[in-house]
């Protein structure tokens, strides 16, 4: 069994909590210039313009990209042949949330009690935890702090199985017209197909880990998402909702096996700032 | 596009002029508040009470910023999705209130409100924080401190850069086939 300490895990998530913040993507960053170029749309080309200048200071300041510095969500990959040593894991991921956001001065966003009295737990804990047990002796960990504009602006639907094609489609660009400027565009949209409704919901999510330009590597579903993203972009929402063709950046495809009676789908889209970083220890 | 320098407070021939589309370099006080503040204020208007500040003529910018850094006189500060704050729009456009600065969509009730009220509803751009942040030059938070970023601050800002999306007329920018 090899060994990794508590504290090391908690510094490590520490620190990816304020480069996710701090530094914007160069997927990201690569794909504003792109737009840039192509977008005959002068808000449209302003507005890209402001976002990149918007992040050359927040990296050469070092200050967040965005205000809304998200809730911390986690994504473990424990290897089994790792034995976690010195303290609990997850409180070790807490630990390194509330020191990140402290250290990095980044918004505390946490309510304690969703419903009724909604007090902020000050120091941006607890984190969206989600660990998934693989082969190997390492730790991968990634920090994807979500901001709730484009959380917000997701949507569940329990398809019929014959809906098919044409109905997933139909249902994506329902989700993206829905949100329309809501959630910043350019946004990076995430499709969860199939298992079931938490299954769904997880698989959108994690297909927001993705680099810009990597596909399903599923023929099939990279065709898909390359016409999907076609389509969301010739919807005229553009960048803020002020028209243009960069609504998305990318629409990302995961599926899982599912139930003989059932379709589900969530939609869950993240907004230009598309934060997670990871290490593997 | 030409870039419009508006500086707060607005009177309603002020407001009236602005356009949907136009560019606006804002300058002088504004207010902060979002979801909990704006619960806050209609609860007070409902008592009777006396708001954090008067609101005649005056700018709301639905921000939760972060917290400054040691040399800054405030965090990253963008704008917040401004739906959420609808159901209390139309009330304190009522009062007085003739700025309204977020990001995102508003419903009928507040443009209809804003036509009556002649005010004007401003987008920054989401996401765009540490940039916007530059434009701030002093900052207070003058109510409910126990709300932490979404406390009332009392903001001095410098050319805030912004766009108006919808006016008082009721053309909107988000909904372009109808301007
Ligand atoms: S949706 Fe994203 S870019 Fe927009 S305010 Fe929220 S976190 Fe920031």
């Amino acid at each position: 069994m090899r060994e990794i300490r508590v504290e090391d895990i908690s510094n490590e998530v520490a620190k990816l909590c304020i480069d996710a913040n701090y530094n914007l993507g160069d997927d990201i960053i690569k794909e504003y210039k792109r737009g840039y170029e192509r977008e005959d749309n002068p808000v449209a080309k302003e507005v890209l313009k402001i976002l990149l200048e918007n992040a050359k200071i927040a990296k050469r300041d070092e200050v967040p990209i965005c205000q809304d510095t998200g809730i911390a969500v986690v994504f473990l990959e424990l290897g089994q042949d790792v034995r976690v040593v010195g303290g609990d894991l997850y409180k070790a991921i807490n630990k390194g949330v509330r020191e990140g956001y402290e250290r990095g001065y980044l918004r505390k966003s946490v309510v304690k009690d969703p419903l009724i009295d909604r007090k902020n737990t000050e120091d941006n804990t607890p984190a969206i935890i989600h660990t998934e047990i693989v082969p190997g002796d390492k730790l991968k960990i990634n920090v994807a702090p979500k901001g709730f504009g484009s959380e917000n602006m997701s949507q569940l639907k329990m398809m019929r199985p014959t809906d098919g094609v044409g109905g997933l489609k139909e249902f994506v660009l329902k989700v993206v017209k829905e949100a329309g400027p809501n959630p910043c565009p350019p946004i990076v949209v995430g499709v969860g197909i199939g298992g079931t409704v938490e299954k769904a919901a997880l698989l959108a999510k994690k297909s927001l880990l993705r680099p810009i330009g990597v596909h399903n590597n599923d023929d099939k579903f990279k065709e898909l998402e390359e016409k999907l993203l076609e389509e969301v972009n010739a919807l005229d929402i553009g960048p803020q909702g002020l028209g243009g063709i960069t609504t998305a950046l990318a629409v990302n495809i995961e599926t899982f096996p599912t139930h003989i009676a059932g379709l589900p789908v969530v939609v869950n889209i993240n907004c230009h700032v598309a934060r997670h970083k990871e290490i593997v220890l | 596009m030409g870039e419009i320098r508006v500086t707060t407070p607005l009177s309603t021939e002020e407001v009236r002029e602005l356009r949907a589309g136009d560019r606006i370099l804002l300058s002088g006080i504004i207010y902060t508040g979002r979801d909990a503040a704006h619960k806050r204020m209609i609860e007070a208007l409902d008592k009777g009470e006396e708001l954090p500040f008067k609101l005649e003529g005056q700018g709301i910018y639905y921000v939760g910023p972060c917290p400054a850094k040691p040399g800054q006189v405030i965090g990253s500060a963008g704008p917040t999705t401004s739906y959420r704050m609808d159901p209390f729009a139309p009330r304190l456009l009522k009062e007085g209130l003739k700025i309204m600065i977020g990001k995102g969509a508003r419903n009928q009730e507040v443009i209809d409100t804003m036509k009556e009220e002649g005010a004007v509803y401003l987008a920054a751009i989401g996401g765009a924080a540490a940039l916007i942040a530059k434009s701030i030059k002093e900052a207070e938070v003058i109510a409910y401190k126990d709300l932490g970023t979404e406390a009332v601050r009392k903001l001095k800002v410098d050319n805030l850069p912004l766009i108006c999306v919808i006016d008082s007329k009721g053309n909107n920018l988000y909904n372009r086939e109808a301007v």
